[in-house]
């Protein structure tokens, strides 16, 4: 039977550790719900989102109260809409009336994002998926939880750099249209490479084409947990290291797996995955980049930084592998800047720059995270460094994104307020050197020789 | 069997058990385990319980022992067996 001794340990991580449950995201297909007529359109998609999720809030809540562990997000993913606006849209502005429903509806059902505002264009893009993307600005812009993603290349495909080229405008005008509140727009827009289907975690959560009607997918979190039982093993060789990190990544995923099952149960969905992500927040103590200089570094940035979350990463996954019995998503380290005190604390010493952060994110699970730059960034930089995170993930055969944020009116040094678990940022310096020609050439960049495998 | 631990942790005083346990007699809660230390004058304790034949929801019986607790001067958690034995069992 259960001792004294590890309930302890398990309310110890839940009160003094940020031990929670980081998301329940319920991913729906859409895709029954198309239409060619707009109106018709939104009236079936605003009726299937509140009917499959009109119990998600208070059933984790539910769940939270049963087991005593916080449940932080509900979350809702929803196809691409893209797909499902195709037929019925014929404007940017038919789009982004779309948008405006998924926001209705997710206030509605009291979620605090929905995502899925997204288009898939890794090798091309149909009309409706360049009117979507374009219509990312004014969706991001006139609604408050609607998170938009655009996936631009794939190890299979290649990079479109058209999509590319595309996007660094796109998050510019977002910008723009969002400045009066420190250009918060880009912060719910990510584009990726190797984008998964079931990610639960936001902005870049969509429900994927190959996904079940619906889906449970649990994204847990934890760092605080990890950082603390490494401080039990200072000084000691890299085996006692990993093997705790391992440990901990085990007993923190086991509370997802349970999550998710219960949560499954309950709503009569099935269960997807559990992410294993380690997300921080800005709270005190639930940092990745803690964890990095527990594991002997002075900041995060210094030399050492890449090894050291590579090996943080990969002992996530080799200890939450065996806790779920589907794993997903993202699953590895985040390595967001304005969501975590640690990589803030570690831009502001000056030890953290935007170069490093891409070499890092080489060996972590996703990518140039909320990070903002100066607004006076031109759109062409914003795709150069798009592409070149791309070309990581294609090449390396992971999901790789970016979430840059161009702080209209503001330059380097200064900070940045986003609120809540968005956490505010110093403003990072951008190399500025120019990449037009490089981005102005069009076309896609061909799939590397190790993806042909057939 | 539904299981439920509670954990009682506060500053010892007298008749904490005493308290928590008429509460669980009251409601139709059996007691299947108790463990307690006291750690620098903090009570320590743990109970696990047989809910079957309870007379009270879970969220009544969770908010009344917590409420009980904040009389008492200590914090009193109710939660479901699960968690515990997914962490700790493979």
């Amino acid at each position: 039977m259960i001792n004294l001794y590890e309930v302890t340990e398990t309310n110890k991580m839940i009160e003094e550790e940020n031990l929670d449950v980081r998301t329940i995201t319920l991913g729906i297909s859409l895709l029954d719900c198309i239409d060619s007529d707009l109106l018709r359109l939104q009236d079936k998609i605003y009726h299937k989102i509140y009917e499959a999720a009109k119990d998600l809030v208070s059933t984790g809540e539910e769940i939270s109260r049963e087991f005593g562990i916080p449940i932080v997000n509900k979350r809702i993913s929803v196809t691409p809409i893209a797909l499902v606006g195709g037929a019925a849209c014929k404007s940017p502005e038919d789009f982004a009336s779309i948008a405006k429903t998924l926001d209705k509806v997710a206030h509605e059902v009291g979620v605090n994002f929905i995502g899925g505002y997204s288009a898939l264009v890794s090798k091309g893009m149909t009309p409706a998926d360049e009117l979507l993307i374009r219509s990312i600005p004014l969706a991001l812009s006139t609604t408050e939880r609607v998170c938009s993603s655009v996936n631009v290349g794939s190890t299979k495909t290649g990079i479109n750099m058209d999509a590319v080229k595309l996007m660094g405008e796109v998050i510019k005008q977002t910008a723009e249209y969002t400045k009066e509140e420190d250009s918060l727009g880009c912060a719910k827009l990510v584009v990726f490479c190797n984008a998964p289907d079931d990610n639960p975690f936001m902005a870049g959560a969509f429900h994927g084409v190959t996904e079940a009607d619906k889906i449970i997918n649990v994204g847990v979190s934890g760092p605080g947990v990890v950082k603390t039982a490494l401080e039990t093993v200072r000084g000691e060789n890299f085996e006692v290291l990993c093997e705790t990190i391992k440990k901990t990544a085990f007993k923190v995923t086991r509370v997802g797996q349970l999550v998710a099952k219960e949560a499954s149960k309950m709503l009569h969905v099935p269960f997807g995955i559990v992410d294993l992500s380690l997300a921080p927040t800005p709270a005190i103590g639930d940092s990745v980049a803690d964890i990095l200089c527990e594991i002997g570094l002075e900041y995060a940035g210094a030399p050492g930084t890449t090894a050291a979350l590579a090996l943080l990463n990969d002992q996530v996954k080799k200890g939450g592998v065996m806790a779920s019995s589907y794993v997903g998503g993202l699953s590895g380290a985040f390595i967001p800047v304005s969501e975590d005190q640690g990589m803030i604390d570690a831009v502001t010493a000056g030890a953290l720059t935007l170069e490093k952060l891409e070499a890092m994110t080489c060996v972590c699970s996703v990518g140039l995270d909320m990070i903002a730059v100066p607004g006076d960034t031109k759109a062409t930089t914003l795709s150069g460094i798009i592409a070149d995170e791309m070309a990581i993930g294609m090449v390396n055969q992971k999901t790789t994104a970016v979430r840059l944020i161009p702080v209209i009116g503001k330059g380097v040094g200064e900070n940045v307020e986003f609120g809540g678990l968005l956490g505010h940022a110093p403003i990072m310096p951008v190399n500025p050197f120019s990449c037009d020609a490089f981005v102005n050439r069009g076309g896609r960049i061909p799939a590397p020789i190790h993806s042909f495998k057939n | 069997m539904k299981k439920t631990i509670i954990t009682v942790v506060g500053k010892d005083t007298v008749g904490i058990i005493a308290k928590v346990c008429t509460y669980l007699a009251e409601n139709g809660i059996n007691i299947l385990d108790i463990s307690q230390t006291i750690v620098q004058g903090y009570f320590n304790m743990m109970m696990i319980v047989d809910t079957n034949q309870a007379t009270k929801s879970f969220g009544d019986m969770s908010d009344e022992l917590s409420g009980l607790g904040e009389k008492i001067g200590v914090v009193i958690k109710c939660q479901k067996e699960e968690i515990f034995d997914m962490m700790h069992r493979i």
